[in-house]
């Protein structure tokens, strides 16, 4: 689902389906209203969850995201596909939702940072031998420990690593959609990255899952 | 790894070690920072290792998140097709 979603609009095929069905979305056709979200609301629902970690609150992104898209799709000029445009409004939709919340103390994210003593010698020890990911992912609870580490960090962090790193979106275009400078960017994603590493170590040293 | 000095030459420490791995991580590090970091790799195991566990767990994440999330539905919910169509259905100021 995911991968299929992200391919759309690449093949020639695809994109001038893809034009016929812009086509009937800004003539106000409701049949291909109905179809878009058919076919990019589980995925959309999916990457708001992500990002806010709440499912009512996804659900009301979702649905704003697509009367937003549909109310503006007689702008849309069809140089890019549908899913990275309606991706953009949805996402936009979450953010609005992230800034109207009392911003998190990134205080947590502290204790999920490496550690170094006075010399910058790295403290803590890394297990010798590292499961397979196919190994790891075999197991329910390190799948459940996955999607629980990311939801545990703070929401710009957590919104920095799943538009760079699961959506795959340049650090530019990240730093558009959110605002901010690419470098400030960088070093979001590079805690969050971070601080993922740190609360997936008991899956990686065999302890405690 | 021992701790080094940096004044003794081209060695970085571990923790200028982390410091650079976004970049090195992105391609962004110039010829001599990237030979720096290599040359740190090469030298200190723990660095090493920690390096595989970090790419390891973002391809965890990758993978996770790359299918669909099971608590969230495979299909819209039908009140949120129905919602949207009214609102759309219904024109708003800036629509006029």
């Amino acid at each position: 689902m995911a991968r299929r979603t992200r391919d759309m609009g690449t093949e020639g095929g695809e994109a001038a389906e893809e034009a016929e069905w812009v086509a009937a979305l800004r003539s106000g056709d409701e049949a291909s209203y109905v179809a878009l979200m058919q076919r990019f609301g589980p995925r959309l629902l999916s990457l708001a969850r992500s990002i806010l970690g709440n499912e009512a609150e996804a659900q009301d992104c979702v649905q704003e995201a697509f009367i937003q898209a549909f109310k503006k799709v007689g702008g849309f000029e069809g140089r890019s596909p549908l899913w990275p445009w309606v991706r953009r409004i949805a996402v936009n939709a979450c953010l609005g939702r992230i800034r109207a919340r009392h911003r998190q103390a990134e205080a947590t994210l502290e204790a999920w940072q490496p550690e170094f003593d006075a010399d910058g010698c790295r403290l803590g020890l890394e297990p010798r031998q590292l499961p397979a990911a196919d190994e790891l992912l075999a197991s329910d609870r390190v799948r459940a420990a996955v999607r629980a580490a990311v939801r545990a960090l703070p929401e710009i962090h957590r919104t920095v690593l799943i538009l760079r790193d699961f959506e795959e979106l340049s650090t530019g275009e990240v730093a558009e959609l959110l605002g901010l400078e690419p470098g400030a960017i960088r070093v979001r994603l590079h805690r969050a990255r971070a601080a993922l590493k740190k609360q997936l170590e008991p899956a990686f040293g065999g302890k405690g899952m | 790894m021992a701790s080094a000095d940096r004044s003794l030459g081209p060695m970085i420490t571990c923790r200028e070690f982390e410091d650079f791995l976004g970049d090195y991580l992105e391609g962004r590090l110039a010829w001599g920072a990237r030979w720096r970091f290599r040359l740190h790799m090469w030298m200190c195991p723990e660095c090493r290792r920690y390096l595989r566990s970090f790419r390891r767990s973002l391809e965890l994440g990758r993978r996770v998140f790359a299918e669909p999330d099971e608590s969230v539905p495979s299909e819209v919910p039908p009140e949120l097709l129905r919602a949207v169509l009214a609102a759309v259905r219904t024109p708003d100021d800036g629509d006029t």
